[in-house]
């Protein structure tokens, strides 16, 4: 437990913790949005940004990296929406195809960067799978600061953010901008995505915003309570993911945090209250048990007789 | 044959038969299935290492082949059970994958398999690897692997071309036709995951995602026949291998990632110039309505 006995230990778990809790909660946004993958190729168009800071700057600074990052992931974003808007390409083939033709770049780049004098320590395949451990004090500190900047924008502008995703025609009416809001929406999900990217990486990071909102929705049919449930059960992970990877040397952290998520789900699809399989179950013995005793009509299924008289 | 060429024959052989599959995937709007299966197809081989110790032969395949079924039977179960699709597919293919990573980096530790080089490829690697045949005399392993997937993906579609057509155009037509439509997608993700996997020494598991969708979707933007589709995706995914391994050459990088990027270059060509879905074939012809 090494992350434990070093100075920052705590820090690195608080920060891992608040990194769940955003990446659930901007996760239940775009749950709702219909746009659960779109994080996912966020993620991965990152990664020629966070290269290219490096290249340029010849140095790994998380601030710097992280701008970087999110421009080339709101390129990426806005490649997307062009493909679709201006091409008969659908959807999920214009996100496959920027996620992987990014991160192509980015391994182009990665492999450029990691020749130059310094390149090879550099850690830059730490972003990939992700390690909590290389994190120093000053990149817990940009993490959990942006971790609650994007908390704090979820928690805030919650009544837009409702009808932004259930009913946006009357908030246009009610004169919400709706246009700065989706634009403010895209902003927030590419933060939350590239703080994540050292903790969890960029193939995993997706999966931080994908699985607690899914999660959530066994045992809540409210927003509000989605929002809540999904943002404690991400940061559950988040930390308890961090504390089992710090238990062997060198683990990655990534996997370690989504393999947590999972287990959650795991236990939320079988045991949630809403649409859970095993209150399904009960529901449907129950209704079985009620409804067979009852003898069944000999002429069950025909048409009904037309009674005379 | 000379080092280069059978680099340049493998990479071919990835983009011919990649374009391939992918042409269907566009068409069964199952783009990010692709995406899915090929970062499961990973915890398939692992567990066909684990079990054999040994990173090449056919239980690669068949190992592969059953996790790219698993992915989809999961994706399918959960979404019958109210998760919308994309996101069990989320939740499905990163909890696979992530098992697959902690697998590599716990049990295989610094065996042969190693998490950069399946993600990754090493496709640099690959004329190292020979094996002895009769008549030609040395082939590398996974290039002979990967002619046998072309060579059975190539005959899969033929053989079921007009079924190919139908199911992916009109499912509803399909089985009212008698066309075990069910089969057909399962059969489908089975030729996904063995092309992936054959192609996973060569590109690795991300970037094998470029060369199904997007020579395919460039494709896509040039014609309206599935026939002339198939043939031009396969061509433009050829033309990316070779595209790619010169640039990487040139710039002294990953033959891999700029594959990828090559692929993204000709659909940014294709997306500007085809005439009929292009932007600048739109601009040339203004005075037709818009038909979508």
């Amino acid at each position: 437990m090494a992350i434990l006995l070093s100075s920052n230990a705590q820090w690195v778990l608080v920060s891992t913790f608040l990194l769940g809790i955003a990446a659930g909660l901007i996760g239940t946004l775009s749950y709702w949005k219909q746009q659960s993958l779109m994080s996912d190729a966020l993620a991965h168009a990152a990664l020629p940004g966070i290269v290219l800071a490096f290249i340029v700057l010849r140095e790994k600074n998380l601030l710097v990296l992280i701008i970087g990052a999110t421009i080339s992931g709101l390129i990426g974003a806005f490649c997307i929406q062009w493909i679709r808007s201006f091409s008969r390409i659908k959807d999920d083939a214009a996100m496959g195809m920027i996620l992987s033709v990014f991160f192509g770049l980015g391994i182009m780049l990665l492999t450029i960067a990691n020749r130059l004098p310094g390149g090879n320590q550099s850690g830059l395949e730490s972003f990939i799978f992700g390690q909590a451990a290389a994190m120093v004090k000053q990149d817990v500190y940009i993490m959990s600061l942006l971790a609650l900047v994007v908390i704090l924008a979820v928690v805030l502008l919650f009544k837009e953010w409702k009808l932004l995703l259930f009913d946006p025609a009357f908030g246009q009416g009610l004169g919400l901008p709706i246009r700065f809001l989706n634009g403010f929406y895209t902003v927030l999900l590419v933060l939350a995505v590239v703080i994540g990217l050292q903790a969890v990486g960029v193939i995993l990071i997706a999966a931080l915003l994908i699985i607690p909102p899914v999660s959530a929705r066994y045992w809540t049919h409210s927003f509000k309570g989605m929002l809540v449930l999904s943002a404690l059960f991400g940061g559950f992970s988040g930390a308890v993911g961090t504390l089992i990877s710090a238990m062997g040397s060198g683990w990655p952290t990534g996997p370690f945090i989504i393999v947590t998520a999972a287990c959650l789900f795991l236990t939320s699809l079988i045991f949630g209250l809403e649409k859970g399989l095993l209150v399904q179950y009960l529901l449907h013995r129950r209704q079985k048990r009620s409804v067979s005793p009852k003898p069944i009509p000999p002429d069950w299924g025909m048409p009904p007789k037309v009674r005379e008289g | 044959m000379s080092y280069t060429a059978w680099i340049l024959l493998t990479a071919s052989l990835v983009g011919l038969t990649c374009g391939l599959v992918g042409t269907l995937l566009i068409l069964r709007r199952m783009a990010m299935m692709a995406d899915a299966i090929s970062h499961t197809v990973l915890l398939g081989i692992v567990i066909a290492f684990l079990a054999t110790r040994s990173l090449h032969g056919i239980h690669m395949l068949v190992g592969a082949a059953l996790a790219g079924l698993l992915t989809a039977f999961l994706v399918q179960w959960l979404h019958a059970r109210g998760v919308r699709e994309d996101a069990s597919m989320g939740v499905v293919f990163t909890t696979l994958f992530a098992i697959g990573v902690i697998l590599i980096a716990t049990q295989v530790g610094n065996a042969h398999l190693d998490v950069e080089h399946a993600l990754m490829g090493e496709i640099i690697f690959i004329p190292f690897n020979v094996t002895q045949l009769p008549v030609v005399g040395e082939v590398p392993l996974a290039t002979l692997t990967l002619l046998i997937v072309t060579i059975l993906v190539i005959a899969l579609i033929l053989l079921f071309y007009k079924e190919w057509k139908i199911t992916s155009f009109d499912p509803a037509l399909a089985a009212s036709l008698g066309i075990p439509v069910g089969l057909m997608h399962y059969l489908f993700m089975t030729m996904v995951s063995v092309t992936a996997v054959a192609s996973f020494d060569a590109v690795g598991a991300i970037m094998v995602v470029a060369m199904l969708i997007t020579p395919a979707a460039a494709a896509y933007l040039w014609t309206d026949q599935l026939r002339i589709m198939f043939v031009l995706s396969g061509l433009f995914g050829v033309l990316a291998a070779f595209i790619g391994y010169y640039t990487a050459v040139w710039l002294d990088t990953s033959v891999s990632g700029s594959m990828a990027f090559a692929t993204g270059l000709i659909f940014l060509v294709s997306i500007l110039l085809s005439p009929k879905y292009g932007l600048l074939g739109k601009r040339l012809r203004p005075a037709q309505g818009e038909v979508k």
